[in-house]
């Protein structure tokens, strides 16, 4: 079996992996890294939503290969140590969670628009995609902006 | 465990125990367990029957001696924010600090309330929970005052400690041992009254935020059981479709791969990776028969319940009439996260992981599917990503019992989301009639006469196993149209009908009321216009209650209702009742393209009775705003030759970041009655509002719903 090595949050790793296996089965049956959900496993929901070199990814549909050599940041290496992201801490200012089980695929998203967009339109934020079964939009749209402004 | 009676209050126990520990039975509903907030000295009250009941139905409190109050909770968290509740109540009447409350939740029971649904948690464990906290304090304090040899009433509590008039202070922890000797305490065991509450009703972050933020909540899936091997199952094209013969050479061949069985609802695999899991399952060659209803679609179904609505009661002579017909599509409840089950079947013995709202019927059936006995069953309840009635049912862990059983092997069963949102459950379509009729101005008779799908019984697959009971869907079930009551409009009538199919479906939240009521704020609307009279207005002299016609002027004024709005906007209004709660909501939609309409406001108020954590109400009030704009708009789901057309959030249209309101908020009217209930409340008031002003934007009389679908 192929082998990949990517860095995983900071860390170096490398997994023994059908090429073709989606990123999110390697994270979270190969690696144990289960902050990435899944919810539908076609990019549709968004709910796996994580980083490759930054941008955002949906982990569900990117093979493992395409990731060997790059970084891959999953929502457990967002925060630096114990210091949280701005984009958690506006999360957690907001209290925006309900369920919480989109929220790491929202927080990921949001936080590749603000490295793009620091200051995001109203058009901006409706274009993201990630689906909020229990509906917290429009917490997410507050703690958006809050993150943004900086505060 | 030797079980004492306390003197003072019956209704909380102390278990003999090395820490404190205290118990207070919980009721079969809420009503009951109410009766145990109110001390009683001897005087033996319908609470009293419950104390002959087993420690299993208690709600029991630790103090453990690293100063954490522990209280395992026979509730599952799905989002509703229960657990944030429960902590406040305790944290209010221990005076402890609410990040020393912990929450875990309690392992299935055999008896009594484990039921978490019917928005009846926080009502029915306020009473007990500040009883047992209060109960809990009163012998801490007792015991450091025999510490210190004070008078215990000079003591006071604060941030999990006690303190001394002369400034020594002790934590709880340091106390439990000591405290769980005291049998007497000398300072009173009653909870707070509600002018000295400084934790409840204090908008409060939710206690599991940090862990939800971080990655660190752990749902079902991410759990790691010795052994448990990612599982999925090959589903037929239709509902209820039958495995007629199967080919697994290919499946078993591939890498990774460890089981194949076959299944009452198709063909399992067990393999590695849930990757390997995919692939095997659609390496398999299997020969479906289809289900019973392939020769059934959308139409046939509408035309079966439209002849299946009663006819609605003659108008009084003389009067004149409002008619309108209403059609409500299936819709899936689809939690963000899939259903999701962990089990361990061994020969005399059996262990499950999974989210339950009603973890003690899960566990008798899951007995008697796998031929064990219930003592041999333990059921793990785990945090649900969400549920909205969804995980009353407990498909899929009887699934993955049985998988486990015939694999012998433990087994981490995962649905796909295809496998969800095509195998149901789902809120069942219905039809509605409704007729007002009114002279001289006013109502004097309405009549509403619906008929919806219900799922017949008969083995028809998996999928009709692991149903709701009737005992344990009667709490959630709405009042007919006929006792409502919510309006003065003379006589009124109800009556409803079924059609029986195999479908597998479920209470979806708010249940019946997400659809009655909704037609009939609908219908309020119309009266109104055919009256030539303001909706708020026309509602505010004609609503009874005094709390739904206060959330109505709420919303009326902080929404600015009658402000004027560009052509294709218009705002709409509704209101509702239940769960001794009152909501109204008002909504401001763009319907300038009608089939691509955007609620761009909502404001929501809502009479809760106490509420317990207002931040928490308010984000369950935005959830019912989603709800109801998704349901009323776009998201449902079709059913094609017998089979659901949608398969993921690509097709079921639940609403995304640009169909939310870009404004919401939520007012909580001021209240000192016990709470009420506040998970479901919102969706009617929503989804009327909703409709209302999508019908005064387009001039259009909507019917049929989603409207775009
Ligand atoms: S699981 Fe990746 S987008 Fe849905
Ligand atoms: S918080 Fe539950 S799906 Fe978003």
């Amino acid at each position: 079996m192929p082998s990949h090595s990517f860095t995983l949050n900071g860390k170096r790793v490398t997994v023994e992996a059908p090429a073709d296996m989606p990123l999110l089965w390697v994270l979270r049956d190969l690696l144990d890294v289960t902050g990435p959900k899944y919810g539908c496993g076609v990019g549709a929901c968004r709910a796996c939503t994580s980083h490759l070199d930054g941008d955002e990814i949906q982990p569900c549909v990117v093979p493992v290969a395409d990731c060997a050599g790059r970084e891959v940041t999953t929502i457990e290496g967002l925060a630096d140590g114990d210091r949280l992201h701005p984009v958690q801490q506006a999360w957690l200012d907001c209290d925006v969670a309900q369920c919480g089980f989109c929220q790491p695929g929202q927080i990921m998203a949001t936080a590749a628009l603000l490295k793009k967009t620091p200051r995001p339109t109203d058009a901006d934020i409706d274009r993201i995609e990630n689906v909020c079964r229990c509906g917290t939009y429009s917490r997410i749209r507050e703690a958006i902006e809050r993150a943004a402004a900086g505060r | 465990m030797a079980r004492q009676l306390s003197r003072r209050q019956f209704v909380v126990y102390s278990l003999a125990a090395t820490t404190l520990t205290v118990a207070a039975p919980l009721g079969c509903d809420g009503s009951t367990a109410q009766g145990a907030e109110e001390p009683a000295d001897g005087d033996r009250r319908a609470s009293d029957v419950l104390v002959t009941g087993t420690d299993a139905e208690m709600l029991v409190l630790e103090v453990t001696p690293a100063n954490k109050v522990v209280v395992r909770l026979p509730r599952v968290e799905v989002g509703q924010g229960v657990t944030t509740a429960v902590a406040m109540m305790i944290a209010e009447e221990l005076d402890a600090r609410l990040a020393d409350v912990d929450i875990p939740l309690a392992d299935a029971r055999s008896e009594g309330n484990q039921f978490t649904g019917g928005s009846s948690s926080v009502s029915s464990l306020y009473g007990p929970a500040r009883q047992l906290a209060a109960t809990a304090r009163a012998k801490l304090v007792t015991a450091a005052a025999r510490r210190w040899h004070v008078p215990a009433r000079t003591l006071r509590t604060r941030d999990t400690r006690v303190f001394a008039p002369d400034g020594r202070s002790a934590t709880f922890g340091s106390l439990t041992r000591s405290a769980a000797r005291i049998t007497r305490p000398t300072v009173p065991t009653r909870p707070k009254p509600a002018s000295k509450h400084r934790v409840i009703g204090r908008p409060t972050t939710r206690i599991d935020a940090r862990d939800i933020i971080t990655g660190k909540a752990t749902y079902t899936g991410d759990l790691t059981v010795a052994g448990a091997k990612p599982t999925v199952v090959a589903r037929p094209p239709t509902l209820g479709g039958k495995v007629v013969s199967v080919d697994s050479r290919a499946a078993r061949a591939l890498p990774g791969v460890h089981e194949v069985v076959r299944i009452d609802g198709g063909v399992a695999v067990v393999a590695d990776t849930f990757h390997h899991a995919f692939q095997a399952r659609d390496a398999l060659r299997i020969k479906w028969a289809p289900g019973p209803l392939a020769n059934l679609s959308d139409s046939g179904i509408r035309s079966r319940l439209r002849a299946a609505v009663p006819k609605l009661q003659n108008p009084p002579p003389g009067s004149a009439q409002t008619e309108a017909e209403f059609e409500f599509a299936f819709v899936s409840h689809a939690p963000m996260e899939v259903l999701t089950a962990v089990a361990d079947v061994r020969a005399g013995r059996a262990e499950i992981w999974f989210s339950s709202q009603t973890p003690t019927s899960a566990r008798e059936d899951i007995a008697s599917a796998i031929g064990l006995p219930v003592s041999k069953v333990r059921i793990h309840v785990v945090r649900g990503g969400g549920s909205f009635g969804r995980r009353l049912n407990h498909d899929a862990a009887l699934e993955a019992a049985l998988i486990s059983k015939k694999a012998r092997r433990p087994v981490k069963l995962m649905w796909s989301r295809a496998d969800d949102i095509r195998h149901g459950r789902m809120r069942p379509a219905s039809q509605h009639r409704i007729r007002a009729s009114h002279d001289r101005g006013r109502v004097v008779a309405f009549a509403h006469a619906m008929s919806s799908v219900s799922e017949s019984s008969g083995k028809q697959g998996l999928s009709a196993q692991g149903g709701v009971r009737a005992a344990v869907r009667a709490p959630a079930a709405a009042p007919l149209p006929s006792d409502s009551g919510l309006y003065n409009f003379g006589r009124l009538s109800g009556d409803s009908g079924s059609v029986d199919l195999p479908i597998p479906l479920g209470a979806w939240r708010s249940v019946d009321s997400g659809t009655v009521r909704t037609a009939q704020e609908i219908v309020v609307d119309e009266i109104a216009r055919g009256l030539g009279k303001d909706p708020v207005a026309f509602r505010r002299t004609t609503l009874r209650g005094k709390a739904v016609k206060a959330v109505l002027d709420k919303v009326a004024s902080a929404g600015k209702w009658g402000r004027t709005m560009p052509a294709g906007h218009a705002q709409g209004v509704a209101v509702h009742e239940e769960y001794d709660s009152a909501v109204a909501c008002l909504v401001e939609i763009d319907a300038v393209d009608p089939k691509n309409p955007r609620v761009t406001k909502v404001v929501m108020a809502a009479d809760v009775g106490t509420a317990v954590n207002p931040r928490g109400l308010q984000a369950q009030l935005m959830g019912t705003a989603v709800d109801g704009i998704s349901t009323i708009l776009r998201a449902g789901l079709h059913i094609d030759r017998g089979a659901v057309r949608e398969s993921s959030f690509a097709d079921f249209h639940y609403a995304r970041q640009r169909h939310a309101p870009q404004h919401f908020e939520a007012h909580i009217l001021p209240s000192d009655r016990d709470p009420g209930g506040a998970g479901e409340l919102g969706v009617p008031a929503a989804a009327g509002a909703v409709a209302n002003a999508y019908a005064r934007a387009t001039g259009t009389k909507p019917r049929r719903f989603p409207l775009n679908f």
